[in-house]
């Protein structure tokens, strides 16, 4: 990053401090900036936000902030930015389609990694919460993702996760996709009673295992 | 079960039960680790029925508490008081989806997470929380409560203005609400009263009760009810002064509330489960700052009352063990539902009773034998010398098997804790 300003912008958006972010992506904006070079300075701030929340020096609070700093970013920028979306932009990335099991409503954990693995350059393809095992694989044969994640955070979420890999198997798909699992109290237990091929306790740890078995994603 | 109770003199088991929690809560050895009984709708699966008959039908709900209490025979239990049904949906109550009410007749009631107060009305609420409760909160979480938008402000009126100020009971849709709320409160009245005289039923049967008031952290309190779980880990960075202040009203308005509530139950037991002060959801100088001052506050204050609080520390808190063994030791309650105990036990085993955690991972879908080898475990290290309480590491899960959870109620009988 040769701009010093940019630079500036990287450290401010990392640091939290979200009004002087801000201002000072209008002056970038008012200067002429790259659109482009702005959702850089984004990419590259959240490659530090997430640095510190897996050397736990942030937390979740901080990702739900620079979510919100980076959503206000992106609404400044995009007026911006020619009709190029960010789904071609990321058609080469690895997809990760992910939803709350039937059964279950919540969803900040759900949204938490899909945040994460979003600005980590992943499609992700969010289904919601109380997603049916039919929904998992409908959008699996539409879309082709390399990975499913399947989230919940009541105990009846075990047998919801348990039954979807089962239909995925049942529909000829468990070859197709890696199931990731996660929410509250999934553990290694739970991870073998699904038959997914991965938990995780936080939404780092999703980022990395889609790293691990898709590699960086564009 | 081994050995069975059933053949003894009830109020000798209920007074040999109450002391040996009293005495375990105080860290010493007792006879053998007492075990807690506590659910949400686990007794329904036992007795056969759905969650929703157990929400809609408080005659089901009471033969299928007794159904599980005479089977485990704890050593105190928390009813599972859930026959509501019928009110929340008179009420049109919209905080909860549960069996009947949005949600499959067989699993648990579920709250959502919402922002119901915005940030610019902290003031409102600090100003007078009652009038923002009546006026604002209570119309935007039931149709049953929108009519109060129009309940006079009371305080600000006085001579005349009092009695003119009467009209606003002739508004229809205060009238409404007023007509509304009365009916919900007979079915609620219906339920509690029955339910009431289970929970005397039980105790004369030997079991003393586990819960004698609830109580929430006052940070949580801000981000459930009314900032919404999002809206309560930005205002720590976009509102700060206001949240603290906000926190600091809450505690007082919490406290005295429910220690009138416990001292009318004539039960010491409040409980207290943590939401959003964990490992993870916020770091361990924001929950310096936010969220433990307070609720050790709160902790105290119940302590000064002569109240035995206990905290239910959801998820994993093992980077909080280094701070919050700073109570009056003997005096409370700490249940773990993921942190590991026997760290707990090492840290915090000389000055609060521990409470835990057979994880719903291994209650739903483990053996029989690896239940009680995990209760052994926790029984022969965490039990040693006193203070421990077996519990599931958030009570007993809905789905769990039968016989592990009685498994589990046994283990205190077959293991000791010496």
């Amino acid at each position: 990053m040769s701009n010093e300003k940019h630079e500036k912008l990287v450290n401010l958006i990392a640091d939290m401090e979200e009004d002087e972010a801000l201002t000072l992506t209008q002056e970038l904006i008012d200067e002429g900036a790259e659109p482009t070079a702005i959702l850089d300075i984004c990419r590259a701030a959240m490659d530090i936000v997430g640095q510190r929340f897996e050397d736990n020096e942030y937390f979740v609070p901080e990702l739900i902030l620079a979510g919100e700093v980076l959503d206000q970013m992106s609404a400044m920028v995009k007026p911006l930015i020619a009709d190029t979306t960010d789904e071609e932009d990321k058609v080469d990335s690895g997809m990760v389609l992910i939803g709350t099991v039937h059964g279950d409503l919540h969803d900040i954990g759900k949204n938490i990694v899909t945040f994460m693995l979003d600005v980590n350059g992943y499609n992700v393809i969010d289904l919601g919460v109380d997603v049916s095992p039919q929904a998992f694989i409908d959008a699996i044969k539409e879309k082709s993702p390399e990975i499913v994640g399947l989230s919940g955070f009541l105990t009846l979420a075990f047998d919801s996760m348990k039954e979807t890999v089962e239909a995925i198997s049942e529909a000829g798909l468990r070859e197709e996709v890696k199931i990731m699992i996660g929410g509250g109290q999934v553990d290694e237990q739970i991870l073998n009673y699904t038959g997914a091929d991965s938990f995780g306790l936080n939404a780092m740890s999703a980022v990395n295992q889609c790293k691990e078995w898709i590699g960086e994603a564009a | 079960m081994t050995p069975k109770d059933s053949d003894r003199d009830p109020k000798e088991l209920y007074q040999e039960r109450v002391e040996r929690i009293a005495d375990t809560v105080a860290l010493k050895e007792t006879d053998r680790v007492p075990y807690i009984y506590l659910t949400r709708f686990w007794n329904a699966k036992l007795a056969d029925m759905t969650s929703k008959d157990t929400m809609y039908d408080v005659e089901k709900s009471i033969s299928s508490n007794r159904k599980a209490i005479e089977l485990l025979q704890p050593d105190a239990f928390g009813a599972a008081n859930y026959a509501y049904g019928q009110a929340l949906e008179k009420l049109d109550y919209h905080p909860l989806e549960w069996p009947g009410g949005g949600a499959a007749d067989d699993v648990c009631f579920q709250y959502i997470d919402k922002e119901l107060m915005v940030p610019d009305e902290y003031d409102e609420y600090l100003f007078d929380p009652t009038a923002f409760y009546l006026q604002k909160y209570l119309p935007r979480i039931a149709t049953g409560f929108e009519g109060l938008k129009h309940f006079p402000n009371f305080p600000t009126l006085s001579e005349w203005n009092i009695i003119y100020n009467l009209r606003a009971f002739a508004n229809p849709e205060l009238q409404e609400s007023f007509k509304t709320l009365m009916e919900v409160g007979e079915m609620v009245d219906h339920s509690m009263t029955k339910m009431t005289e289970f929970i005397k039923e039980m105790m004369e049967a030997g079991y003393p009760m586990a819960i004698g008031g609830f109580c929430k952290a006052p940070y949580d309190h801000i981000v459930d009810f009314l900032r919404g779980s999002k809206g309560g880990m930005l205002d720590m960075f976009r509102h700060k002064d206001k949240l603290l202040e906000t926190i600091d009203k809450a505690r007082l308005l919490l406290n005295t509330n429910v220690v009138e509530g416990a001292k009318l139950v004539g039960c010491p037991y409040v409980f207290i489960p943590l939401h959003w002060g964990l490992d993870g959801f916020m770091s361990p100088d924001q929950f310096n700052e936010f969220y433990w001052p307070s609720l050790r506050q709160t902790i105290h204050d119940l302590i000064d009352a002569e109240m035995t609080p206990v905290i239910l520390w959801e998820g994993d808190c093992t980077t909080r063990l280094e701070f919050i063994g700073d109570i009056p030791p003997g005096k409370a309650i700490y249940w773990f539902e993921r942190t590991d105990l026997h760290t707990t036990k090492d840290v915090l085993g000389d000055v609060v009773c521990l409470r835990g955690n057979v994880p719903p991972s291994l209650l739903n879908t483990g053996t029989v034998d690896e239940v009680n080898a995990y209760c052994k475990d926790l029984i022969e290290y965490v039990g040693k010398g006193g203070g421990f309480i077996l519990d599931g590491a958030a009570s007993i899960t809905d789905e769990a098997p039968i016989e592990n959870v009685v498994a589990m109620a046994e283990s205190v009988r077959k293991y000791a804790n010496k």
